[in-house]
């Protein structure tokens, strides 16, 4: 093949695809914040923690339940899911009453104790998680690149949840109801709906979203504790960029910023961490609401 | 231990801010000051201070009626944590010797707080050659290995093998660059090349687009200048993104034991390296990884064995001298021949480097495995001469003194 | 509204201004004899992060601005000092002048990205914003990646003073701090700063009243930064080393920690929230990661029951003695 500017195609692609593949992760996770911050206008700091829970309970139903991969994919969301209801029922709704910025503090401490916690009782060093099913082993040579096809799993799934967490809510009719409470909660109320379940309910989703996320991640990543708080920095800045809140904003600028990353890989590798804040600088200029946000 | 932690929690609280909680000045204090919590718990953390208090019990707990203790802290591999605790333990807590400090940017910054104070240090979990070399001290000990001996074990045995071309990913600290370094002149020393590195941050979760960039290197060896974690995750997505079944190999510069326990056979079978230790050497490295097996449940790590060496040797020197002072033990350690389980007629050098023989390993394939923790076959034993960095080339400006 | 709320009575003096100019006194003959009875070098760095602290509080607790990204002020600044001392061979007093307009420099490009948005939007933008100091950090050739800047001297203060005896450099840095302070405390007291307040009470109406609300807060957020890095940059002297521990999230995590143990916005609180976490920290060192569990445990409680901190709960106690009015706390408006 011909080289481009002087870099050979097959890098070229290769790391827009492992850039892909990253943002699939950042646009599962700040979707998952953008859902908790439109309703519950708490930026959820324990995302993060979740994730990695989420990727703990797989590996937990494999090591002592002998559960593989495709039911963990549906059980350890729920099981998180259900874990963050309990959360926003004993400590999150205490909170509601006071300025937003004491619930960015409030699961800041969560997030440091769950992290400190499984630092405990599983060290840093990680976990492998060897449950990837046949269908998903292997790999293809693409030419450029060998992908694997677990990587590439990753990609789609990640396109069918955020597609179908914006289908439900921008085009269900539950997902009218959240619409609305978020503008005006007293006045959905008033319409006999339970907005505080609502809200709760809201809250255990977005979870949900982090965990299963960590489920995907597991068999690429080692199972670590500290694998959570190692992403969830980009991801608020990912969150940024796209306007706080707005769901198709996360989504697009997950597996925007992603590419943008693995491009810079190729081109100056060295400024491949910092060119996401870069970017969310240049977008607070421009437009400090973000790409999709409502000005504030 | 969970009860000590408490009354020390009560005592501080009682204390309030940090008077000096002095110990009689009879007790013999060891510190063992390592990773607890990060990548490099599994080779040394807990394990490492049991070893030590092994070492302390075969010494039957007491030197001359004054009795030996052990404290130990997490230094999280962070230079300012680290060198914290050893000035404090030094300064106001009264340690006599610190133990292991794995991580070498660590190693580097307690070795210069050591320095200052003028105590004894004993490393058996860093690797860089630089603790003996430009930044030797005179009361540093680097007992177990050091990225000489690696480069010159695992380095040269895969060059002459056919392996003449080499990219490396190199964790981005002391260690990494060093271990590159070493290993990059023992390749070109060889007749091979080096066609690239990448510097790779501590404990990336994705080494992928790291190795995409070593693969389009085209190296027939791609050097991984790394440890613990690193080392793990590099050689599974290495596996993943099929660049072994490739054609190219990979060449773990440090690994340990506890790795191989961690990638399994299947991924780690036909890697080789370099060690100074292993549990199924011989009737005496067995029985000593027995007990430690029993107290500890997994065999230890070449730094554990190690840190149970250098705790034995120092308090020979200790009892020999009837002394803590420094310069009257690190005299006594270097004026006796090392002896003990892994190592035979060592000798501790000026430049503060313990000399000892290497072995190069290979991992075994699963079904030559006979169970649990059969993990290596010994290829050959590197004798102490050729894996040791000739006094005169390390730049220590102890020697020429 | 965005900011934090501030009981407003423990941010005046007002009539306990006497038992404060009391307290203040005895804190000091403190810290000239502390260093006999306690551990020097545990001393300099609950004051580093004391003054930390303070400066993080001058725009918290004052500004109503929450900073989710100070480390990189003190991270920042750290690297500057260490590397003018070390490899340009600044005397002490220099680089930490270096460190110290390094940081309010980057205060003043930072401040003005982020003083676009409020409250949360605000949190978050300073956090991604350090997060990018922390990578250059990470990248840069001069820092030394994970190993940091090692063994900086600490040199001779005005060419005589040797800052290499602990006691020496324990006044020294308490001389810095006290300097600090008092800038802190005459800020806070200025017009200044009650049109700050005024600002965190009621931007509209400030707004309204013709007060150029922005350059206020760049103003404050420029000093706040400095301060963040005069902390840093004595730091990088005392320990002889910068690491990427201070330009990491999670110090500055910890900052808004000690502030909301001490209390936020009062003149005390940050100064006892560094020193309760230093000497936890100190203490439970050897219990590895539950540090962090415990940290995490106080932001909790701290968050759900004890809103106004340590300080600003005696004072409370101690206005409540007095039978005044107990002044509701940490509330929504």
């Amino acid at each position: 093949m011909i080289p481009l500017l002087g870099i050979p195609p097959q890098v070229l692609f290769g790391q827009l695809l492992l850039g892909l593949i990253n943002g699939a992760f950042y646009a599962m996770l700040s979707l998952g914040l953008a859902v908790i911050f439109g309703l519950l206008n708490i930026i959820n700091f324990a995302h993060g923690a979740l994730y990695m829970m989420g990727a703990f309970a797989a590996w937990l139903m494999l090591d002592h339940l002998g559960i593989g991969y495709w039911p963990a994919l549906i059980l350890s969301p729920l099981l998180i899911g259900a874990f963050g209801v309990i959360l926003e029922k004993t400590f999150l709704h205490r909170i509601y009453k006071l300025d937003h910025l004491y619930g960015l503090l409030l699961t800041f401490g969560l997030a440091l104790i769950i992290e400190g916690l499984f630092r405990n009782y599983y060290g840093v060093s990680g976990q492998a998680y060897d449950a990837v099913p046949d269908l998903l082993k292997g790999g293809n040579n693409l030419g450029f690149m060998f992908l694997p096809t677990y990587r590439g799993w990753v990609v789609v799934a990640s396109l069918i949840i955020c597609f179908g967490t914006w289908f439900a809510i921008e085009r269900t009719k539950l997902g009218s109801y959240l619409r609305a409470a978020t503008e005006n909660p007293k006045l959905v109320q008033a319409f006999g709906i339970n907005v505080p379940r609502m809200i709760t309910l809201t809250y255990g989703f977005g979870v949900a979203l982090a965990a299963m996320a960590g489920v995907l991640a597991a068999p690429i990543y080692h199972v670590s504790p500290l694998m959570g708080s190692d992403i969830i920095i980009v991801v608020f800045a990912v969150v940024v960029i796209g306007g706080m809140g707005s769901i198709v904003g996360a989504v697009i600028s997950g597996f925007g910023l992603g590419i943008i990353e693995g491009m810079t890989k190729v081109f100056y590798p060295e400024a491949s961490n910092t060119v996401i804040f870069v970017v969310m600088a240049i977008v607070l200029l421009v437009k400090p609401a973000g790409l999709f946000g409502k000005a504030a | 231990m969970r009860l000590q932690g408490i009354s020390a929690l009560l005592a501080a609280t009682a204390l309030a801010s940090g008077f000096a909680m002095t110990a009689s000045a009879e007790t013999i204090k060891l510190g063992v000051l390592n990773d607890q919590s990060g990548v490099y718990t599994d080779l040394s953390g807990p394990g490492g201070v049991d070893a030590v208090r092994m070492a302390v019990e075969d010494a039957g707990g007491a030197i001359n009626g004054n009795k030996i203790e052990v404290v130990s802290a997490d230094h999280q591999n962070k230079p300012d944590v680290g060198t914290s605790i050893a000035r404090q333990w030094y300064d106001q807590d009264h340690v006599d010797a610190i133990f292991d400090v794995p991580n070498s940017g660590v190693a580097l910054a307690v070795q210069e707080v050591a320095r200052e104070k003028h105590k004894i240090v004993m490393f058996s979990g860093p690797a860089s050659s630089d603790l003996t070399g430009a930044k030797c001290s005179p009361t540093g000990v680097h007992w177990t290995y050091d990225t000489y001996g690696l480069a010159k074990g695992t380095g040269a045995a895969v060059t002459k093998s056919g392996g003449d071309s080499w990219f490396f990913l190199t964790a981005d600290y002391a260690f990494g660059q060093a271990l590159e370094r070493d290993t990059a002149a023992v390749v070109q020393a060889n007749g091979g090349k080096v066609l690239g590195e990448v510097r790779t941050p501590l404990g990336s979760p994705d080494f992928s687009s790291f190795l995409l960039q070593a693969q389009s290197s085209k190296a027939k060896i791609i050097g991984l200048a790394n440890a613990g974690g690193d080392t793990v995750t590099s050689i599974k997505q290495a596996a993943e993104f099929g660049i072994t079944s490739g054609g190219q190999k990979l060449a773990g510069l440090l690994v340990f034991l506890s790795d191989v326990n961690s990638l399994g056979l299947k991924t780690a079978q036909g890697l080789e390296l370099t060690e100074s230790f292993y549990w199924d050497l011989n009737d005496e490295t067995r029985a000593f990884s027995k007990r430690f097996f029993e107290r500890n449940k997994k065999e230890p790590t070449m730094v554990q064995a190690g840190l149970y060496g250098a705790a034995k040797h120092y308090l020979e020197a200790v009892k020999a001298t009837g002394s803590t002072d420094s310069d009257k033990v690190m005299a006594a350690m270097q004026a006796n021949p090392i002896n003990d389980f892994m190592t035979k007629n060592g000798q501790l050098r000026k430049d503060g480097k313990a000399v000892r023989d290497m072995y190069l390993f290979e991992v075994k394939k699963p079904e030559e495995s006979k169970g649990a923790w059969d993990y290596y076959k010994l290829i050959r034993q590197i004798p102490a001469a050729e894996v040791t960095r000739p006094l005169a080339d390390g730049g220590c400006p102890l020697v020429k003194g | 509204m965005s900011s934090v709320h501030i009981p407003s009575a423990a941010v005046a003096p007002g009539s306990n201004g006497n038992l404060a100019k009391v307290g203040v006194a005895a804190l000091f003959v403190l810290a000239l004899v502390a260093p006999f009875g306690l551990y020097p070098i545990f001393l300099m760095k609950a004051l580093c992060f004391a003054l930390f602290a303070a400066a993080f509080n001058l725009l918290l607790g004052y500004g109503g601005l929450l900073s989710f990204g100070h480390a990189a002020f003190f991270g920042g600044a750290a690297y500057i000092a260490a590397h003018t001392v070390k490899v340009w061979g600044f005397p002490p007093e220099l680089g930490i002048i270096a460190g110290t307009a390094f940081a309010a420099l980057l205060g003043v490009v930072f401040g003005w990205l982020a003083i676009r948005r409020q409250g949360i939007y605000f949190a978050m933008v300073t956090l991604a914003l350090s997060q990018m100091l922390y990578f250059v950090a990470l990248e840069a050739k001069f820092t030394h990646g994970e190993d940091g800047i090692q063994a900086v001297p600490r040199g001779h203060f005005l060419g005589f003073l040797d800052l290499g005896d602990t006691y020496s450099m324990y006044y020294f840095v308490l001389a810095i701090c006290v300097l600090a302070f008092w800038l802190i405390y005459r800020t806070i007291h200025s017009p200044f700063g009650q049109v700050l307040k005024a600002i965190r009470e009621n931007e509209p109406r400030a707004i309204s009243l013709g007060y150029r609300v922005d350059q206020y807060k760049l103003l404050a957020f420029t000093l706040s930064a400095a301060l963040a890095g005069l902390a840093g940059s004595t730091k990088a002297i005392v320990f002889q080393l910068a690491s990427l521990t201070d330009v990491d999230w999670r110090m500055s995590g910890q900052v808004v920690l000690m502030t909301l143990v001490g209390g936020v916005g009062t003149v005390f609180g940050p100064v006892v929230g560094a020193f309760i976490l230093v000497t936890m920290e100190n203490y439970l060192a050897e219990f590895g990661s539950w540090v962090t569990v415990i940290q995490g445990a106080i932001f909790v409680v701290c968050v759900l029951t004890f809103r106004k901190g340590v300080v600003g709960e005696i004072a409370a106690l101690v206005r409540r003695g007095k039978g005044e009015q107990p002044s509701e706390g940490g509330g929504h408006h």
